[in-house]
């Protein structure tokens, strides 16, 4: 049977390929940065004694956690021109769907995060005078992201997985780019089982990598 | 200096601090004892804002702590705290420790503060220590380190909240040797301890808590040998048994 197949379809396509691959890498980075950053922002709205902060913050995680991924992208697709009067195509819209979605559930780990370093820390930094933020900032942060470098970086596994998704607003990732050239050259096993390899390759070694981070922080 | 009046306070309905009243003299060392959950931690914390009251009023160098309009910040500034646990920031090294709130908060630059950062060490005798972090000094080393980061803000008062209680026995004089330097420098100072060898080395005057109230507050000669309340001779005739 595999003499059937034809992986020539492959070499042909690497170009069109590694296009797609990097704005899959691209959004997966852009929406890891933000989400991060946005989640951040999120957590501590959640633990601070602000309720319409505390309140805003679990509300919005909350709503977006009980979404489907797919919905919201779609949504900042057909939403975002709506609002702004143009459209900022696929990709941006991708990219903010992406951001908004990740930073409900970065909100949740980012939060854990935070409450692993003990309240002392905090009173420590007060007790010679760091304002609230100035202690978050330079005392309670580096500690709970240092706690949470591994699981940031699992979910970020995720993240690049879930970005096949935005075949759904045609933007052109790897994905996408396998679908392309599988339906054109009808070579749909060739190129899947390709796609599946890649898809493997980079979040076997992306994993594997975090596992050393991981040991690493073990023996220190 | 350091005057509460009247302090009270509550978590919920139970009541830890029950009409406290102190006075703390300029270059006066005051130790607090008493059984655990007696609430000295609480009143100390109190002091610098950390923990907020619900009745009376306290002030610090004419400072009205309490009054929401006080800039807290600015006061703790001015006021050194050493915790049970040491509290140092385990992402930085000692030097960073000691460093980071005279930049941030007094504004020195990095150069200044290193510069006071290493002869507060070396006072401490930690110079060859700044470089590392936390994690790789002995319990003693760390809370000599604390007590550095807490003078680096030039305080006009140091509060200690039971400093050797989480110290191995044998780490214990070396921090108390620091404490009592101090104390002879002039510094006033509230200190949470069992200690009474340091008391009576040290305290001008000693204050007695049990279950949030001040039981007494004497001069240590007073505390130690005409103490007045019978739940205090009770306290000394435990812990200085042997």
């Amino acid at each position: 049977m595999i003499k059937n197949f034809d992986f020539d379809v492959i070499t042909g396509s690497i170009p069109f390929l590694w296009k797609g691959l990097q704005v899959s890498f691209y959004l997966t980075f852009l929406a890891l940065v933000g989400g991060i950053v946005f989640g951040t922002l999120l957590a501590l709205m959640r633990i601070s004694n602000i309720k319409f902060l505390k309140y805003f913050s679990m509300t919005y995680v909350n709503f977006l956690r009980s979404m489907p991924l797919i919905l919201v992208i779609f949504w900042f697709f057909f939403l975002i021109p709506v609002i702004i009067g143009r459209p900022i195509g696929g990709f941006y819209s991708a990219v903010i769907a992406f951001t908004m979605f990740e930073a409900a559930y970065y909100s949740e780990i980012i939060r854990a995060g935070l409450l692993s370093v003990s309240s002392n820390q905090i009173s420590a930094a007060r007790a010679t005078g760091l304002s609230y933020s100035q202690s978050m900032i330079y005392v309670i942060l580096p500690q709970a992201f240092r706690n949470m470098v591994p699981i940031l970086l699992t979910q970020a596994v995720v993240l690049f997985q879930d970005t096949s998704l935005v075949y759904v607003v045609s933007l052109r990732d790897f994905m996408t780019a396998s679908s392309i050239v599988a339906q054109s050259q009808s070579r749909l096993v060739e190129m899947y089982l390709f796609a599946a390899l890649v898809y493997f390759s980079i979040c076997f070694a992306f994993s594997f990598m975090i596992k050393r981070i991981q040991n690493r922080k073990v023996t220190t | 200096m350091i005057e509460l009046k009247n302090v009270s306070k509550w978590y919920d309905d139970f009541q830890v601090l029950n009409d406290c009243n102190v006075q703390i003299q300029k270059k006066d060392v005051m130790v607090i004892c008493g059984p655990s959950g007696s609430g000295k931690s609480t009143l100390i914390k109190c002091i610098n804002g950390l923990e907020k009251i619900e009745k009376g009023d306290i002030f610090v160098d004419n400072i009205h702590v309490n009054d929401p309009k006080t800039n807290l910040n600015e006061l703790r500034a001015k006021i050194g705290m050493v915790f049970q646990n040491f509290e140092l920031y385990p992402h930085m090294t000692v030097l960073q420790n000691i460093s980071l709130s005279q930049i941030k908060v007094l504004k020195r630059t990095a150069d200044e503060a290193n510069e006071k950062s290493i002869s507060l060490l070396e006072r401490v005798g930690l110079k060859d220590q700044a470089s590392k972090y936390p994690a790789n000094l002995s319990g003693g080393q760390q809370q000599r380190v604390a007590i550095a980061r807490a003078l680096a803000m030039d305080p006009i008062a140091m509060l200690f909240d039971e400093p050797t209680s989480a110290l191995d026995p044998e780490m214990i004089n070396e921090v108390l040797d620091v404490m009592i330097e101090l104390a002879q420098d002039g510094m006033t100072m509230a200190v949470v301890t069992h200690e009474m060898g340091f008391a009576k080395k040290v305290a001008d005057k000693i204050l007695f808590m049990d279950e949030g109230r001040i039981e007494e507050m004497a001069s240590k000669e007073t505390f130690f040998e005409n103490p007045k309340s019978d739940r205090t001779k009770l306290f000394l005739s435990k812990i200085l048994s042997h």
